[in-house]
């Protein structure tokens, strides 16, 4: 692959996509007394996410259920207006848009979602979804033979092969593995620079995950796309990506290259992450035990850390500043925002 | 090896009648013993839920158990055919003998009730002569048992998390104090934090008051970590059934094999893995012979005429484990 072997000599990190201060609360309904008071109240799903996607690399956002991820996601597709900050594509910031101009984000930033099922629709083929991708982002040629090529094309890169077989199924005709390739390849229809997968394999079985996360690697280093891999299995960030964020709460916790984050965790909320997921290997004796505690309310979050109330290094500041990232020389692009790290930190 | 409290035998478990009929569960066989968690491992379709209806009698239609028995083992008495008790034994052998956690249990707490309400319920349902008072301190007790504040008693279930609602459930099915605790994939939707508190906890409460625990899910490590024995279901049939470490440290069928490196590990080198090729079988259009060969690595002419039968393998005679596998032939068919 000439492409891949380029990106590797020149150790591509352009950046594509680029979030600084995202944000997005979703406004509730008041109830009784609250309606007398002024102001909204709301969900804070995200707060102040700073965010790199960058050419020809995975980078995977990982968290509990309801910590914000998929919100991020569906604020990076601009399915959602953010409530506050900036987003820039290609260096040029994006601003919140609909009809042609959305298109015209949407062909360059694609998104593949968590449920292979519910995002095909049941009445139509293989061959309807694609050339629908292919036609609305202009790219079904100019005869029917342009357009046949383009979906052979598209096939065989998600190794759906040979390509007749799949063409007129019916998503139900296909396995749940080879549904998530349809969707990836109608995202690739799109010709796109960025690639958000949300969760894109903690619906399908155990066995055939390998195959489909093997293969979006394989499509980040042919095609170059920047990649952001959704998941609460922080082994198979590790294993995926090569950078790795972790998000509690609605913030981003900890982040820098996957190897560093999960080997050597820094925030206590990662380390808590760590020590839970299963592992054969654990010895017993290591097996700790990680309190009863459970994520905040995004309504009314704790002030300073959210992670303060089941932080087991609590200091007084982290009840009442928020910390800000702080970097880290143990790893490429490493920080943690806990006030443990902060400068001059009593410990 | 302790005393077994339930024997399946010869399970065979359809949906529909006659020619429609899908074979769910295949001739299965499988002990579980005082006081052990055994663990039930395989893919979404594999089987693991009927089977736990089906051992239990909560097959809902048109489910219908085809042969086979389960026998419980009860302290002191003859052992009782499951399969074959009339209304009034199911009813005590419900709950009293057996608790079931089914998957996404969390979301069926009646809304409108209070989680003590609920619970003094079930304890009055069993015990009608139990007065009100002894009826919330046992309530009490339950939740505490599970790491529930009392204060928590009064709430409404969408008053609390998923991890807690979930926890009411368990402590709901220990209500009783039951010999045998069937979980389906309980802690599934849970986060792993989550997860592996209320996994800790089980364990322990086993140890303290001595019931023994199916756990299903098709979370392998978690399995290897938690669980004494592993059985590993595939289109229907056991396949492979050992010791948790011996399962993880020396697995015998390829499926097995395959599934544990289906996992990215968390230590360790960093190394490429590639899950298994192809689909979880149909089981409308199962294949011949051993099911598992279209997608077996080490597949034979013979495993794709001969279904491989489950027993200790002759190369591993004299161990506790076995294996349906035409690379590890059965010998001795005596366990
Ligand atoms: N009511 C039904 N009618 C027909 N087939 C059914 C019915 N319920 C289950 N099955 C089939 O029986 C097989 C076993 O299902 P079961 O729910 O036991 O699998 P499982 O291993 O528990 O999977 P999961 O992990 O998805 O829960 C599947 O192929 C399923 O499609
Ligand atoms: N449309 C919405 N309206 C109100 N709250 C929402 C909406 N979407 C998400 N949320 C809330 O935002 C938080 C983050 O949700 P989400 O991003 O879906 O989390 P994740 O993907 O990590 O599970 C949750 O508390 C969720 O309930
Ligand atoms: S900032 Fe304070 S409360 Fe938050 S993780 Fe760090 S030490 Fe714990
Ligand atoms: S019997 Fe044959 S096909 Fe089946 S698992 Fe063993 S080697 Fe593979
Ligand atoms: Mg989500
Ligand atoms: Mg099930």
């Amino acid at each position: 692959m000439t492409h891949s072997t380029a990106a590797a000599a020149s150790g591509t990190t352009e950046v594509v996509l680029e979030a600084s201060g995202l944000t997005k609360h979703f406004p509730i309904r008041k109830r009784g007394r609250e309606l007398l008071s002024r102001g909204t109240r709301g969900v804070h799903a995200v707060d102040d996410v700073d965010l790199v996607l960058r050419r020809g690399r995975v980078t995977a956002l990982v968290g509990e259920s309801g910590s914000g991820k998929s919100t991020v996601a569906r604020l990076l597709a601009q399915l959602h207006p953010q409530t506050s900050g900036t987003l820039r594509l290609g260096g040029e910031e994006v601003v919140v848009k609909r009809g042609r101009a959305f298109r015209a984000y949407s062909k360059r930033v694609q998104m593949i979602f968590q449920d292979p099922f519910a995002s095909l629709n049941p009445v139509h083929t293989v061959r309807y979804h694609l050339t629908r991708a292919l036609k609305i982002h202009g790219r079904a040629g100019k005869t029917a033979q342009d357009l046949e090529q383009a979906l052979t094309d598209l096939l065989t890169r998600v190794q759906l092969s040979p390509p007749e077989r799949y063409l007129d199924k019916f998503p139900h005709e296909l396995s749940g593995g080879q549904r998530q390739r349809v969707a990836i390849a109608r995202a690739l229809g799109a010709d796109p620079e960025v690639l958000l997968a949300d969760e894109p394999v903690s619906m399908l079985d155990v066995s055939i995950r390998l195959g489909v996360l093997n293969l979006l690697r394989d499509l980040k280093d042919r095609l170059l796309l920047a990649i952001l891999y959704i998941t609460h299995d922080i082994a198979s960030a590790r294993y995926f990506a090569d950078e790795t964020f972790v998000m509690y709460a609605g913030r981003v916790v900890e982040g820098g290259d996957s190897e560093t984050v999960t080997q050597h965790p820094a925030h206590p909320y990662t380390q808590l992450l760590i020590d839970s997921a299963p592992d054969p290997d654990r010895p017993a004796a290591e097996d700790k035990d990680g309190g009863s505690g459970e994520p905040p309310s995004l309504i009314d979050p704790p002030r300073g850390c959210r992670f303060n109330p089941r932080c087991p290094f609590a200091m007084d500041i982290c009840r009442t500043e928020v910390p800000p990232p702080f970097p880290l020389d143990d790893g490429p692009g490493h920080f943690a925002a806990c006030w443990l790290y902060g400068e001059g930190a009593a410990g | 090896m302790s005393d077994a409290v339930l024997e399946i035998r010869g399970l065979n478990v359809d949906y529909g009648l006659g020619a429609d009929a899908v074979h769910a569960v295949r001739d299965v066989n499988l002990t579980l013993h005082r006081g052990e968690v055994l663990g039930l491992a395989g893919e979404s379709g594999s089987g693991k839920s009927t089977l736990a209806y089906g051992m239990t009698r909560l097959l809902p239609p048109p489910g219908v158990v085809a042969s086979g028995e389960v026998l419980y083992h009860r302290d002191g008495g003859d052992p009782v055919d499951v399969l074959r008790m009339d209304h009034a034994q199911l009813r005590a052998f419900r709950w009293a003998e057996t608790a079931i956690v089914f998957q996404g249990a969390m979301n069926s707490l009646n809304p409108v009730h209070r989680v003590s309400t609920q619970l003094t319920d079930v304890i009055k349902a069993h015990d009608p002569r139990s007065t009100t008072a002894s009826r919330l301190a046992r309530a009490r007790e339950l939740l505490a048992l599970v790491g529930i504040a009392p204060d928590r008693l009064d709430s409404y279930p969408h008053q609390l998390s998923g991890g807690m609602r979930q926890r009411v459930m368990i402590g709901m099915a220990l209500a009783l104090e039951p010999r045998v605790v069937i979980m389906d994939e309980p802690t599934t939707a849970l986060d792993v934090v989550v997860q592996r508190q209320i996994l800790r906890q089980l364990v322990d409460l086993r140890e303290r008051l001595g019931f023994s625990v199916v756990f299903i899910t098709h979370d392998l490590s978690l399995l290897v970590e938690f669980s004494d024995r592993i059985a590993i279901m595939y289109g229907g049939r056991i396949v492979e059934e050992a010791a948790a470490a011996d399962l993880y440290r020396d697995p015998l069928h390829p499926y097995s094999d395959g599934l544990l490196h289906s996992f990215p590990a968390l230590r360790g080198p960093r190394r490429e893995l590639t899950g298994i090729p192809g689909a979880p079988p149909d089981l409308r259009s199962m294949p011949s012979g051993c099911s598992f060969h279209p997608r077996c690595p080490r597949a034979m002419e013979r495993c794709g005429v001969e279904v491989p039968v489950l027993g200790v393998p002759g190369d591993r005679r004299g161990s506790d484990r076995t294996v349906a596998c035409w690379l590890h032939p059965v010998q001795d068919n005596r366990f």
